[in-house]
């Protein structure tokens, strides 16, 4: 079982023009609408994902069958980092400090463009990173 | 105006990073020590030379590629594929694949920090090239035959 690849990266361009629009205005509500949508990719799963659902029913009936399938694991990982990022830049534009706003839709921002543009998924290196900070035996 | 100006230059160092990153992905860079001769000097405490107890499975009798993974990595499981058939075409050279995150004292040890990152090692299991990132198919089968040929008589 697996999902088709070009799903993440249609939704990791739709999350680079949302969080771009999101740093331009400063809208702490459209971050709480990214973080949202973040958090179903990541809780519920990439089917339920909202991206997804517009690539299932406007993309990908253009596209024809995936060359190959890939786990959902890594992207969904993903997901549940973006959610982090831009939970934090809602609270930051919302109740804190813009500048912390900025800050995490910016982090936010590079990740979802290096997927996008590069085909790169900083939020699955994230994994190991996170494991190697844990103290060794 | 502020915000715009942070856009500008976020996705200005987005793109410089991604290109770098996108030219050194998957691309076999020779170890400090290069490939040693196999008069049998593997030494255990070598940070640059695996055994087979270490890796918990035999090492190639001319070559082994070591793939460490995660369960999160979107590349491992077609860059494991491509490495298990240079490794079938290849009499001698075995894949194995490590769990970077179940083998943290590998990971520390080798400074692995993404993953697949991948090495070849010759007989001696001394580490002779590394790469990070899904290497392509004509750089894997260039590594592994620098190894052979240094291992050949």
């Amino acid at each position: 079982m697996g999902i088709d690849p070009r799903g993440p990266r249609f939704g990791a361009v739709i999350t680079t023009i949302v969080l771009a629009i999101a740093l331009v205005t400063g809208s702490g509500w459209l971050l709480l609408a990214q973080t949202v949508v973040f958090a179903i990719g990541a809780l519920a799963g990439l089917r339920y994902a909202p991206y997804g659902l517009v690539y299932r029913a406007l993309v990908r009936p253009r596209l024809g069958p995936p060359a190959e399938l890939e786990a959902e694991s890594p992207p969904r990982f993903a997901q549940g980092v973006g959610m982090m990022c831009a939970a934090i830049a809602t609270i930051g534009f919302l109740a804190v400090s813009p500048v912390l706003g900025v800050a995490f839709t910016g982090l936010a921002l590079i990740a979802a463009f290096l997927n996008a543009a590069f085909d790169l998924c900083l939020g699955c290196h994230m994994y190991l990173f996170i494991q190697r900070l844990r103290p060794a035996q | 105006m502020g915000g715009l100006i942070v856009l500008v230059v976020v996705l200005g160092a987005a793109t410089a990073a991604g290109l770098a990153l996108r030219k050194r992905r998957g691309k076999f860079k020779a170890s400090p020590a290069g490939v040693r001769p196999v008069a049998g000097r593997s030494n255990p405490a070598d940070p640059a030379v695996l055994t087979a107890e270490e890796l918990g499975a035999p090492l190639g009798a001319r070559a082994t590629l070591v793939q460490f993974s995660t369960e999160f990595c979107a590349n491992c499981p077609p860059t494991r594929r491509m490495l298990g058939q240079v490794a079938q075409e290849h009499d001698g050279v075995e894949l194995v694949e490590v769990d970077a995150a179940a083998r943290l004292d590998l990971a520390r040890r080798l400074n692995i920090y993404s993953t697949p990152t991948i090495l070849v090692l010759g007989p001696d299991g001394a580490v002779a090239s590394r790469a990070s990132g899904q290497p392509r198919r004509a750089d894997v089968l260039c590594a592994v035959d620098g190894v052979l040929e240094a291992g050949a008589p």
